[in-house]
């Protein structure tokens, strides 16, 4: 199998893992909270159902939409795909990984980001701008601690390419390292405050005054709305693999290793479900703080990120 | 348990005290930080427990089941006694900018480690890389004392900076004199004593334990 297909293979298997594990994750996530609550849920694949309903629903424009609120979603969900592509899920051994670094790959979200936050004030309704504002303070203190975060891991793997660091993790033999514990940390908290989860931010609210990141997308609607949620799910799913490759990556498919991948596939489901269900736990054990405390609660991010970067010189 | 697995471990605890301090600089309550401060005081204790297997050294078992004994169980109760009757463990300390106190912290951490750089060369010892996060664990002491202005957060601060000087002396020189520990103990033991009587003092005196009132003493011009 390792012809010259092999990386085109390896490639689309990756962008079909992200683009479906991502409303399944969700799903599962949504399936293990109505359980601690004691509801019954709709099931592992409501999410594609949703998503296939909102891509053939008509959609509904504002008079005074400009490209930028048509554009975003294709902007947003290309940028989300790209990351997606580019972050090694299932195999060390990705090929488009040598495109882009850990840096780019912030940058990729950024850009992603940056368009949400045009598109929200473009309509120019209150809650958009309201949401826009929030979400630019959360990412501007947020952005600082992932890069943090991340450099701690590239300084223990000397190298700020994702296939590499992962390679570097899963072959070097096992350390007692305070800096990635560290750096896991900050990460745990930065990726709850990206991708809109509990204590940051509800993403199942219909109170428009605690919103955050569906006050930016509440004009949305029909196809875009697919794209933009389908996004959102994939930022979900891709930043819990990303920590995954990056402090537990053991179970991957190595460099020139193909017939690792089924038990890749299925490591990497395992951890995935534990993940949901460490999620679901906090966001049932937590309520959503004060938009105000969210600034401390990134502040804690990034001392953990630098703590991490400092214990990496001072005890290694 | 070899000698390089049990630096891992010293390593793991001491970023661990780095973290309670950075912990107990920025706790707001009061109740908060005596947990805080009792879990510092348990790393220390294992780690001198570490340092005390991996290099053979008995004495430091004992200076181990000291620090247990007092900073972990004697100090925060006696603490939680005179909280509770001063009646002040509902009491919320408002901070001046806490993410500034949290830089300033790091920038301590950064200077002490360039200050030990040239000790780290130089020193063969096990517990060589540690002595960075000793000497930030007193400097974030001294810094809580500074930027705190309630009495007994004043006091954990201090409690906080012995620590990182135990923590010095078992990575610097493997312990000090058990002679020496046991005094120092001691001594601990009795300013905690001494501190409830000023406490009290002071809140006959001010009615209150905000140290700002302590300004109204100066005498006019």
């Amino acid at each position: 199998m390792t012809g010259q297909y092999y990386p085109i293979l390896l490639e689309a298997l990756q962008v079909i893992i992200v683009l479906l594990g991502a409303p399944l994750l969700v799903g599962w996530v949504r399936m293990v909270k109505c359980w601690t609550q004691g509801r019954r849920s709709a099931g592992l694949l409501q999410p594609l159902r949703d998503i296939s309903k909102f891509l053939v629903k008509d959609t509904v424009l504002a008079h005074n939409a400009s490209w930028i609120f048509t554009a975003t979603p294709y902007v947003v969900f290309g940028a989300t795909l790209v990351a997606g592509a580019i972050i090694p899920v299932v195999s060390a051994d990705l090929p488009l990984a040598a495109t882009a670094d850990i840096i780019a790959l912030v940058a990729i979200f950024a850009v992603a980001r940056f368009f949400t936050a045009l598109a929200g004030l473009d309509v120019g309704t209150a809650f958009g701008g309201m949401g826009t504002s929030r979400e630019m303070m959360v990412s501007s203190l947020a952005e600082p601690a992932v890069l943090m975060s991340v450099f701690t891991v590239s300084l223990v793997s000397h190298s700020t390419s994702l296939s590499y660091m992962v390679h570097d993790i899963t072959t070097v033999s096992f350390v007692l390292r305070p800096s990635l514990a560290f750096a896991l940390l900050a990460f745990v908290l930065i990726a709850i405050a990206e991708t809109g989860r509990i204590p940051v931010d509800n993403p199942s609210t219909h109170l428009e005054l605690t919103m955050i990141h569906e006050a930016m997308i509440l004009e949305y609607s029909g196809r875009h709305l697919a794209l933009i949620e389908w996004a959102s799910m994939m930022k979900l799913f891709l930043f819990a693999s990303l920590g995954i490759s990056l402090f537990m990556p053991w179970g991957i498919a190595g460099i020139d290793d193909p017939g690792m991948i089924p038990v890749a596939l299925v490591a990497l489901t395992a951890k995935l479900a534990l993940l949901g269900v460490g999620l679901v736990l906090v966001e049932t054990g937590l309520s959503k703080m004060r938009i105000f405390r969210v600034a401390e609660f990134l502040g804690m991010a990034f001392l953990l990120a630098t703590l991490g970067m400092l214990s990496y010189f001072i005890l290694e | 348990m070899d000698v390089n697995f049990a630096a891992q471990i010293n390593g793991i605890l001491a970023a661990l005290i780095l973290l309670t301090s950075f912990g107990l600089l920025v706790q707001k309550r009061v109740y908060g930080l005596l947990h805080i401060f009792a879990w510092q005081g348990l790393f220390l204790s294992i780690s001198t427990a570490v340092v005390g297997y991996s290099t053979g050294l008995h004495h430091l078992y004992i200076s181990a089941l000291l620090t247990l004994a007092l900073k972990v169980f004697a100090l925060p109760y006696i603490l939680y006694v005179l909280i509770h009757k001063l009646h002040i463990h509902k009491e919320v300390e408002d901070m001046v900018n806490v993410p500034t106190t949290m830089l300033i912290g790091i920038a301590l951490v950064i200077f002490s480690y360039d200050l030990m750089s040239p000790v780290r060369e130089l020193s063969s010892l096990v517990t060589r890389s540690t002595l960075a996060v000793a000497l930030s664990t007193v400097m974030l002491g001294l810094l809580m004392m500074i930027t705190r202005k309630k009495a007994i957060t004043q006091i954990v601060g201090f409690l906080s900076l012995e620590n990182g000087l135990f923590f010095a002396a078992t990575s610097a020189t493997y312990g000090m004199p058990l002679v020496v520990e046991l005094g120092v103990a001691l001594d601990i033991l009795i300013a905690a004593f001494i501190f409830g009587i000023f406490f009290f003092q002071i809140r006959t005196t001010f009615d209150s334990l905000d140290l700002k009132e302590m300004e109204k003493l100066k005498e006019e011009e």
